[in-house]
């Protein structure tokens, strides 16, 4: 070390510079109930079914309760006449046990099963935790930011579909 | 009759002193603390207790109060007992000698503004003060009879023995140049910008750094490093015992601003202003304006002492030593030989 580096005060200079540099720069804090987060799509929170125009997408193939580690998800086919002959009778996802994980919206084949922006989850009792489809379902349009952002980072085509068309 | 009033005053003027500087002032540097703490590392801080925040010390005060006071099975409750007010009366009677302004007359009596900053061995009744706030920390070590306590004490005893020396030379060589140990003379002279940080800068470095050891702080807050000694000599305390220390320790910040203030930085001196604005010596408006400037210069440093500790981190024991023995000490030995060379030759 030269002389200048052993005194050790010129340092101490240049780091009480950086430190006072931040003292009055710009902060990160959010004040959080007055003002809100929003994050982009990246953003794993409460996983919900998504609804197209043309009804849900779920075909209650049963993937992600079969894949969901901590077992959150239960799901019961049913039958119909449509085209699309399964949908999920029940569809329950109990929010005391997700992980937020994200492998049932990654493991599902037909974009049906998302993570949200939500992230203010209060529940006043057990039972309201566990979310039923009627809590579950979110239009189509609320979801595009995560929707884009999976389509850019997925590994696989995702299904087609007659918007994208 | 005399004696009567003289004690009287002095009295109140103790507790002034006490009530509107001391605390007051801790829990304004606490509240600070942690305000530029969180500033520094892009945060915003304690905001929500009254406006800015500002209630937040008091808040901490009454949580402190109402909590459960722990005394371990094992402890020597005597001396558990007795460590805080150790450190908490030490820390006060630092203040009693700091003189805040010149004198106000009243009367026709000329009343100092500061309980007695005119004892003729100011600066030795500091010293002696603050060696002895030592004691504090380590009976708290001694007496919490728990290994981290006890390292934190005797580590605080060492470093403190250790930096005495250089800050006790440090104010010789500053003795020399002023000639009276009274710290209201040595603040008289520092009239207009004679101030004597122009004639000791070695001196004032080697004060500043040994006043940030003999305060426990970052760099040098070894007794209470929290990644090897859990809490140091206070791991054992709770509630107000604890408040006490953490009191304690920001009256000790407050008392060597204002050490440093009134030694190398012109105490309560305005420059030119008064002469400016035609004040009279000894009145009140003249006063206020010595106190505001002695609060201004006490309060730079205090922010100084906070802004050091959010830059600098801890230093290690053995660097701590080898800077107190090797760096500090010839150093402020050489200050003195070189003050006392330049005083011989003019």
């Amino acid at each position: 070390m030269t002389f200048w580096e052993k005194l050790y005060l010129p340092e101490i200079a240049r780091g009480l510079g950086i430190t006072f540099k931040m003292l009055i720069g710009p902060k990160m804090t959010i004040q959080y109930p007055e003002e809100k987060y929003h994050p982009g799509g990246y953003y794993r929170g409460r996983p919900v079914l998504v609804l197209d125009e043309d009804g849900e997408r779920c075909v209650a193939c049963g993937l992600c309760s079969r894949v969901c580690p901590p077992l959150a998800i239960e799901v019961r086919a049913g039958e119909t006449d449509r085209e699309k002959e399964r949908y999920p009778v029940k569809f329950e996802i109990n929010m005391l046990r997700c992980i937020f994980c994200g492998l049932c919206e990654e493991v599902c084949p037909e974009e049906a099963i998302v993570m949200s922006k939500d992230l203010e989850m209060v529940f006043e009792n057990r039972e309201s935790a566990i979310l039923g489809k009627e809590k579950l379902l979110v239009p189509v349009a609320q979801l595009q930011d995560r929707l884009e952002y999976l389509r850019m980072h997925q590994y696989y085509e995702p299904p087609a579909r007659a918007q994208d068309a | 009759m005399e004696l009567l009033v003289d004690f009287l005053i002095g009295f109140l003027k103790a507790l002034i002193v006490l009530f509107l500087v001391i605390l007051p002032g801790a829990s304004g540097a606490v509240y600070f603390e942690r305000r530029i703490a969180a500033w520094i590392q892009m945060r915003i801080g304690p905001n929500r207790v009254g406006p800015y925040g500002l209630l937040q010390p008091i808040a901490d005060v009454i949580k402190l109060i109402f909590k459960e006071d722990i005394i371990p099975a094992a402890a020597d409750k005597r001396f558990h007992f007795l460590a805080p007010l150790i450190s908490i009366t030490i820390t006060v009677a630092v203040f009693a000698v700091i003189p805040f302004g010149h004198y106000v007359v009243i009367n026709g009596e000329p009343v100092y503004l500061g309980v007695a900053p005119n004892v003729h061995v100011g600066i030795l009744y500091v010293l002696a003060m603050t060696s002895m706030g030592v004691y504090g920390l380590t009976l708290a070590g001694w007496a919490s009879n728990n290994k981290y306590s006890l390292l934190g004490g005797l580590r605080s005893s060492a470093q403190m023995i250790s930096y005495e020396l250089a800050m006790g030379l440090s104010i010789v060589a500053l003795l020399m140049v002023t000639g009276t140990p009274n710290l209201m003379e040595i603040v008289e002279q520092q009239a207009g910008w004679r101030w004597n940080v122009l004639y000791q800068p070695l001196g004032f470095l080697i004060f500043l750094v040994a006043s940030f050891a003999e305060t426990n702080r970052t760099p040098f807050d070894l007794p209470e490093a929290e990644p090897e000694l859990v809490g140091g000599y206070h791991t054992e305390y709770t509630g107000m015992k604890f408040g006490m220390f953490f009191l304690a320790e920001y009256g000790n910040v407050i008392a060597a601003s204002a050490m440093m203030t009134a030694l190398f930085f012109g105490g309560w001196q305005v420059p030119f202003l008064p002469e400016l604005l035609g004040l009279q010596e000894g009145s009140v408006a003249l006063a206020l304006l010595q106190v505001a400037s002695f609060t201004i210069k006490v309060a730079i440093f205090v922010f100084f002492f906070i802004w050091v500790r959010w830059t600098v981190p801890r230093f290690r024991y053995d660097q701590l030593m080898r800077l107190g023995w090797k760096v500090l000490f010839p150093l402020s030995l050489a200050n003195v030989l070189i003050t006392g060379l330049v005083m011989l030759i003019n």
